[in-house]
């Protein structure tokens, strides 16, 4: 009865949480939106106004649909509200660019109504967490700056995809493999860019799930396997049944984008990228005759010829080996023990791995790590310092996303705030009880002999408290930030436009090759 | 001795350490306000800056709405006035300064404050503020550099005073009280969505004045009466609508006064620093008679009506039943309202003059700003605001009527937020509000349980009655309905031709009847304050 009791009381403060990132989200309707808003029509109308058959081949707009069929399906699903708000939301034609508040509302909407789906995700990876634990993780989680910037100002629909991969690892880690596995084929066939995982998923089912003899891991691998494929044929055969999953895929995969995003992501190829100018910028001083590059970095548009000058060409398959080779330890760790309490950190782990080193990555897939490591990061102290360090970072290179004037004091105080909202609950997590009674007892002899000890004050600062290396490093987002913002345009003028840009993608991506090392190191110690 | 004291602290600390562990067990908050009161308004703080200026990204009033616009051109028109023109013509009508539109019509510190604010907008962006051209100057940056003034003076002088209030609030009550209950007191001041609302959707710097009042309040709970004074006299300088908190202040101050060794003494250190507040602010205009009087004359706009639009208050109320405007003269009618907003406001001076106490004083500014806002003369929706402020500083005291007031004070503007385009904003920030109120563990969702009501009516048997027929369920469920019905009927449909106001005269109508309800009630709630007043209380005041 208790217990029932205090569950509900447990759901009511989530949803207090959630009401309130909601009523942030409803008021942020207004604000910048990217082109994505509109490549989200687009597909509403796409998905609306043509028979499947079409949905890949359509190219009426410039943004054509590129993921995959379940995420085209939960637009189809959408669509049929949007129809009813206005019907031009979902016309194919006249909808191009469409601009109406109705539109807008209607998206910016259903996306905070998708994210419900997020927070049961969060709260089933949570439910077995003491509640001062859980109440942090829901903060971090909940209250997270990186979504509410991608999501509810930039506009995309990663709340509720998180949603599906949070609770494929909750499942995972309450031992219930098969579920785990399902809604991560699910997962893949909402948004491909989550297959990154899927080594680690396929190590740890196979030697979590289908073990215990030949014939029962065997009996037990054609069940997942079974499982795995229903779900990509109920998302790929109507495409299959019409002879297109070769367009499909080609639409999926397009890799005629470049290894840089036009704002590069704070990744392993910044330094490459870095290393290939300099050594360019000496041998030029030296004297020798260096060929400019066929394509630019800096110029923002990349496409299929080489930009680099000296070092060689990155080629998908390069990025894709890297990717599996930085996994594998993860994958040989995996296959030796795989636990269900360590699930978590692997995912996190590959997702790390496939931001550092993958092709055409984009700065918002830094969430997809920091989410699932919110879960964890409660766990010891050491989890909450590089949490603290890794969430700030994440967020901050978020930050050009939103380039506008208007959106600049929006950023700036979400990721503030964050970053004292986690630094009040690891505080509070870390200081508890054991700071309480030995100040208590050193008040008590102090008050006793009227010695004044300012012990009590050190004792409660001694819970969490960061290293000057960490602490110089945040500190440096802010000089960075300062100099991108105010001294850079104000020194240099209209010179140099992509420094503050190319500042910020170095910057991060140090704390993100340290949060890399550091995640790797723990998956290899934790036992 | 000196062991006594020790033991003292001991005996202090092991409470202090119990209730916190007591807090941590079931504090959902603990995270929160463990650092202590400063870190938790930091907190709090940072969220409330970024609701503003979430709600910045709104609309403003009579944005694209040539040839007058809104409240917004009259600001950033004062901003082009005060940064052009010499400080002796901002309230003369002249070539370059036709007061008909939109002429400086508040008391010289806002004229300051404009001027400071205009040259920010100078700096940035020199179109928005030129003499003439820029009238009508609609432009992203304008818009943008226009809300960051408000943000930093709230910043600047709400924050603050918010802060002060909560610390000596605190001290008052002798840190007694849990922790969390601050940090929510905080929130609920902070969170004001009336307040937001107007300055940051609508646009308007209240946020200066009610700051300025509430340091004020801060300053004389805490026996700075000088400093009190200083403040208060900024605060109506600023607006003069702050006169609403006028019979309060004055009451209460020189009931202190009184039972002081040397009143007279007292009463004119007081009244040197209004004048000497009253000379600097007012310096430019000193030099002559005609100088003086003219912008007086701005700011006393006797020539409007009685009432604008539909507020929720007596005159514009009963005008359903009886035509104030047409039976009698402007002229009488200035006495009319005169009259019943003093007689209105006696009971609640007499008991603080009688008996000046500081929860009593709360009460009192309460209650004048009541009064004045349902009986003076030319009240606008938006001074609903200045009652909600003392309410929201007694909001520990009073959660239910806080959070039922601000409900109807909401619901009052609610057709003026509409014509703004602010109806997200609006449900945005009402949801907020309510959520804050029912913060899970917090005072609002604690005092809706049974047993806490029960026992604060025993405590307070006069006022029983009305507390008990005003927060029934039933009562409550119905009149919400209500609201939430005429809400959508707003929204949704056209009045018939015939009575073109009519959803405006309902919201009207319904919000009076409750503001009216409130008023009685807060009275007699100030009046029960003397019976608690035992002798010690009495001898402490004599101090």
């Amino acid at each position: 009865m208790a217990k029932h009791e205090s569950r509900s009381m447990s759901i009511a403060q989530l949803l207090w949480y959630m009401g309130i990132a909601t009523t942030i989200k409803l008021l942020v309707i207004p604000s910048y939106h990217s082109t994505d808003l509109e490549v989200h029509r687009h597909w509403l109308a796409i998905t609306h106004s043509l028979p499947l058959s079409q949905w890949y081949f359509d190219e009426t707009s410039q943004w054509t649909l590129d993921y995959p069929p379940f995420f085209a399906y939960f637009q189809r699903f959408l669509s049929v509200f949007a129809h009813l708000v206005d019907p031009q939301i979902v016309h194919l034609h006249h909808g191009l660019n469409y601009k109406a508040s109705s539109a807008i509302y209607f998206q910016r909407i259903s996306v905070i109504v998708s994210d419900l789906f997020f927070m049961y995700g969060v709260y089933r990876c949570t439910s077995n967490l003491p509640s001062l634990k859980r109440n942090l993780v829901w903060i971090l989680a909940v209250w997270s700056p990186g979504l509410v910037i991608v999501d509810h100002l930039h506009f995309q629909y990663n709340g509720f995809l998180f949603g599906w991969l949070l609770l494929s690892i909750s499942f995972l880690a309450q031992g219930r493999d098969l579920m785990g596995g399902f809604l991560f084929a699910v997962l893949l066939c909402f948004k491909h860019l989550f297959a990154v995982a899927a080594p680690v998923y396929f190590v740890y089912l196979l030697r979590h799930y289908c073990r215990g003899g030949l014939v029962k891991g065997f009996a037990r691998l054609s069940v997942m396997g079974a499982v795995v494929v229903a779900v990509f044929a109920a998302a790929y055969g109507p495409f299959v049944y019409h002879g297109q999953i070769q367009q499909v895929i080609r639409r999926m995969f397009p890799f005629g984008r470049g290894l840089c995003h036009a704002y590069w992501a704070p990744n392993f190829w910044v330094f490459y990228i870095m290393l290939d100018k300099g050594i360019a910028f000496l041998l030029t001083k030296f004297g020798f005759n260096i060929p400019s590059p066929a394509a630019s970095f800096t110029g923002g548009l990349v496409g299929d010829a080489s930009p680099f000058v000296i070092l060689p060409q990155i080629t998908p398959m390069t990025t894709f080996i890297l990717v599996l080779l930085a996994l594998s330890p993860c994958l040989i760790k995996t296959w030796m023990d795989p636990r269900p309490r360590l699930i978590t950190r692997s995912v996190a782990y590959a997702y790390t791995c496939g931001f550092l080193f993958g092709w055409h990555v984009h700065e918002k897939a830094s969430l997809h790590f920091v989410i699932p490591l919110a879960i964890v990061a409660v766990e010891s102290m050491e989890d909450a310092k590089h949490y603290f360090m890794l969430s700030i970072v994440s967020s901050y290179s978020l930050f050009p996303l939103l380039y506008e004037a208007q959106e600049y004091p929006i950023k700036v105080l979400l990721l503030l705030l964050h970053s004292i909202l986690i630094w009040f609950c690891f505080s509070a997590q870390f200081t508890k009880n054991k700071a309480m009674k030995s100040t208590l007892q050193a008040d008590k002899k102090a008050a006793q002999f009227e010695l004044k000890g300012s012990s009590r004050t050190a004792a409660v600062n001694g819970g969490f408290v960061l290293g000057w290396l960490a602490k110089s490093y945040l500190f440096g987002v802010l000089v960075v930030e300062i100099w991108g913002q105010f001294l850079h345009p104000y020194l240099l003028g209209d010179k140099f436009p992509f420094v503050p840009l190319m500042l910020i993608s170095i910057y991060c991506a140090l704390g993100i090759l340290y949060s890399w090392i550091w995640q790797l190191t723990q998956i290899m110690i934790l036992s | 001795m000196k062991k006594k004291r020790g033991m003292e602290k001991v005996k202090r600390l092991e409470d202090m350490v119990n209730a916190e562990n007591d807090d941590s067990e079931g504090d959902p908050w603990w995270w929160l306000v463990q650092k202590g009161i400063k870190h938790s308004f930091l907190c709090i703080s940072l969220f409330a800056l970024l609701v503003r200026v979430a709600v910045g990204l709104h609309p403003y009033s009579g944005a694209k709405t040539p040839p007058k616009y809104g409240d917004y051109e009259a600001q950033r028109h004062w901003m082009e006035i005060t940064l052009n023109l010499p400080a002796k013509d901002w309230y003369r009508n002249s070539s370059v300064n036709n007061l008909s539109y939109w002429g400086l019509d508040y008391p010289p510190l806002t004229a300051y404050q404009s001027y400071i604010h205009g040259v920010f907008l100078k700096t940035f962006d020199p179109d928005s503020v030129a003499l003439f051209t820029s009238r009508g100057h609609e432009s992203y940056l304008g818009k943008l550099l226009m809300r960051w003034t408000v943000l930093f003076s709230d910043v600047l002088i709400f924050f603050p005073a918010v802060l002060y209030f909560v610390f000596v609030y605190r001290a008052m009550q002798s840190g007694r009280g849990r922790k969390s209950d601050v940090a929510w007191h905080i929130a609920i001041i902070l969170l004001n969505p009336c307040l937001i609302l107007i300055d940051h959707g609508h646009f308007q710097y209240n946020c200066i004045s009610l700051g300025f009042t509430m340091a004020a309040v801060a300053a004389s709970l805490s026996q700075r009466d000088p400093v009190a004074s200083v403040l208060y006299c900024l605060a109506l300088n600023h607006k003069q609508m702050s006169a609403y908190f006028a019979p309060a202040f004055f009451s209460y101050l020189l009931g202190k006064c009184l039972r002081h060794k040397n009143p007279l003494l007292e009463v004119s250190k007081l009244g040197l620093m209004v004048i000497g507040t009253f000379a600097i602010v007012w310096w430019p205009y000193l030099h002559s008679k005609d100088a003086a009087f003219s912008v007086l004359s701005r700011l006393a706009p006797f020539e409007r009506g009685i009432y604008e639009d539909y507020v929720a208050n007596f005159w514009c109320t009963t005008s359903v039943l009886v035509k104030w405007k047409k039976v009698f003269t402007t002229q009488s009618l200035r006495i009319f309202s005169l009259a019943a907003t003093v007689l209105t406001c006696l009971p609640s001076m007499v008991q603080q003059v009688l008996a000046p106490s500081s929860k009593g004083f709360l009460y009192g500014l309460l209650n004048s700003s009541l009064s004045f806002y349902l009986f003076s003369f030319q009240v606008h929706e938006k001074s609903i605001l200045l009652p909600l402020l003392p309410l929201s500083l007694l909001a520990l005291e009073e959660p239910r009527s806080l959070l039922w007031l601000t409900h109807f004070a909401m619901f009052s503007m609610f057709p003026l937020l509409q014509r703004d385009k602010l109806v997200l904003a609006y449900m945005a920030l009402y949801a907020l509000f309510v959520l804050l109120y029912f913060a899970p563990g917090g005072p609002g969702g604690r005092c809706n349980s049974s047993k806490t009501l029960d026992h604060k009516q025993k405590a307070k048997k006069g006022t029983k009655f009305v507390s008990s027929v005003a927060f029934h369920p039933l009562v409550m469920g119905f009149l919400c309905l209500c609201s939430l019905i005429l809400h959508v009927i707003y929204l949704t449909m056209r009045p018939p031709k015939k009575y073109p106001f009519l959803f405006e005269a309902v919201i009207m109508l319904l919000c009076f009847s409750q503001f009216i309800i409130f008023t009685f009630y807060f009275n007699s709630k100030q009046w029960m304050l003397l019976k608690h007043l035992t002798s010690k209380d009495k001898q402490k005041k004599l101090i």
